[in-house]
């Protein structure tokens, strides 16, 4: 996978690849807009000028292939807080075109929400509820994670666990962009993009 | 993994589930529109005099407008929620069709707005002093009425969901949409409140219906995807 990307008025160009196997940190200062590249490359956003590639051809094009093979975990959860974080992960799941249901309690378990899949959301605490966004990478066999700070709110037990999840995934081949603050401890080489402000007039 | 795969309709059947099971849960937002209704009709009679016949006259328009009001006032939230708790962006990123993830949407804000007025219209017909034969007209036409409203309801929702004060502007993008319903479906139960034949006008929502279904998602999905751009 190929990602070049120019966006003037946040950050200076850039251009960097994500590959199988790759953990690519995005790095930079709060406002240099790592979001808004995360929400760019996720399709949310088409407010950036340069080329965003997949397999070697242009995004856009292929969305729907790119919906189905990537994950996209934003700054808001996405749960619902009247359900339960089983009704969330199936209904999520379901989005992708999943029936779970079989799969949903052992996703929950591992993510530590074992005792907590029937409570409503609402009841959880904001760390519960992230592990609860989280349990989606159990669910859906996508090949690229885009994570935004996943490891807000998430305890220090929880920290070492999604590190060794996140090189898991790149050790089966997979690939994740990620932005945080968090100094990363991982078994697997970190690649780290960093965002510079744009110095040139625009 | 032994995952099933689901078919479109089921994949809408979900999203449509889990939306009545959240308004089921929280009463207090369905329960909403009703209140608004049932407040407004009960206003009326204390406004105009309890004059039977002056209130039959009146009741047709009354029902109509304020279960119109009522929609509206609903719609501001259709993708509210969803656009703060990032469900609506787990939406755009997922290969779900958005148009049919609108379609699911609107026809689920239906169920737990539209169809209750419906079903609560008999009631305050009956308050207003509708003659009871017009009182299946009115439920009908409210069905197939607030259908329409609820699908271009939808267009507003999804336009102004990225303000955060959007009500006033979603009022003014879908008021003169909702008018052509407003005036069928009151006329419709004109007409059987004065013993004439109403299938016509039933015939023209259902065919406001037939023209919205397809075409109001396109507009919806098309709408969500510029509200969220940002």
């Amino acid at each position: 996978m190929y990602c070049e990307r120019d966006d003037a008025p946040l950050f200076a160009p850039l251009s960097f690849t994500v590959e199988a196997g790759a953990l690519v940190q995005l790095e930079g200062a709060n406002g240099i807009g790592k979001t808004s590249l995360l929400r760019c490359v996720g399709g949310l956003s088409s407010r950036f000028h340069g080329e965003l590639l997949w397999c070697g051809e242009p995004l856009a094009r292929r969305r729907t292939e790119f919906a189905a093979a990537s994950l996209f975990l934003g700054h808001a959860a996405g749960l619902k807080a009247a359900l339960s974080p089983r009704e969330n992960l199936l209904w999520w799941a379901s989005l992708r075109g999943l029936d779970v249901a079989a799969e949903a309690d052992a996703a929950l378990a591992k993510v530590g929400l074992a005792g907590y899949e029937y409570s409503p959301c609402y009841q959880l605490s904001a760390g519960q509820q992230r592990r609860a966004a989280l349990a989606r990478l159990f669910v859906a066999a996508a090949w690229l994670w885009i994570l935004d700070e996943p490891f807000t709110a998430i305890d220090r037990q929880g920290v070492v666990e999604l590190e060794a999840w996140l090189a898991a995934h790149a050790d089966a081949g997979g690939a994740v962009l990620l932005t945080t603050h968090q100094p990363l401890s991982m078994a697997r080489p970190l690649r780290k993009v960093t965002l510079q402000a744009d110095v040139r007039d625009v | 993994m032994s995952e099933r795969q689901l078919s479109a309709p089921a994949v809408m059947g979900r999203l449509i589930r889990r939306d009545v099971a959240i308004a089921l849960r929280r009463r207090v937002e369905l329960a909403n529109p009703l209140l608004f209704f049932l407040m407004v009709c009960t206003l009326f009679p204390l406004g105009v005099g309890p004059e039977p016949a002056q209130l039959a006259v009146l009741a047709p328009g009354v029902l109509w407008v304020v279960a119109l009001l009522a929609c509206l006032l609903a719609s501001d939230g259709l993708f509210r929620a969803d656009f703060d708790d990032g469900s609506l962006e787990q939406m755009l990123v997922s290969p779900a069709s958005m148009y049919l993830l609108a379609l699911a949407k609107s026809a689920a804000h239906w169920l737990v707005t539209g169809l209750p007025l419906a079903l609560l219209a008999p009631l305050l017909a009956l308050l207003l002093q509708l003659p009871t034969h017009a009182v299946g007209a009115l439920v009908m036409s409210l069905a197939l009425g607030t259908a329409v409203l609820s699908l271009i309801g939808a267009i507003g929702a999804a336009l102004t969901v990225g303000l955060r004060r959007g009500g006033l502007l979603l009022s003014l993008i879908v008021l003169p949409l909702y008018v052509p319903v407003l005036i069928f479906g009151a006329s419709a139960v004109q007409a059987a409140a004065e013993g004439f034949d109403y299938s016509g006008q039933l015939a023209i929502l259902g065919a406001l219906l037939a023209i919205a279904l397809p075409l109001t998602p396109l507009a919806v999905a098309a709408s969500l995807r510029i509200s969220t751009d940002n």
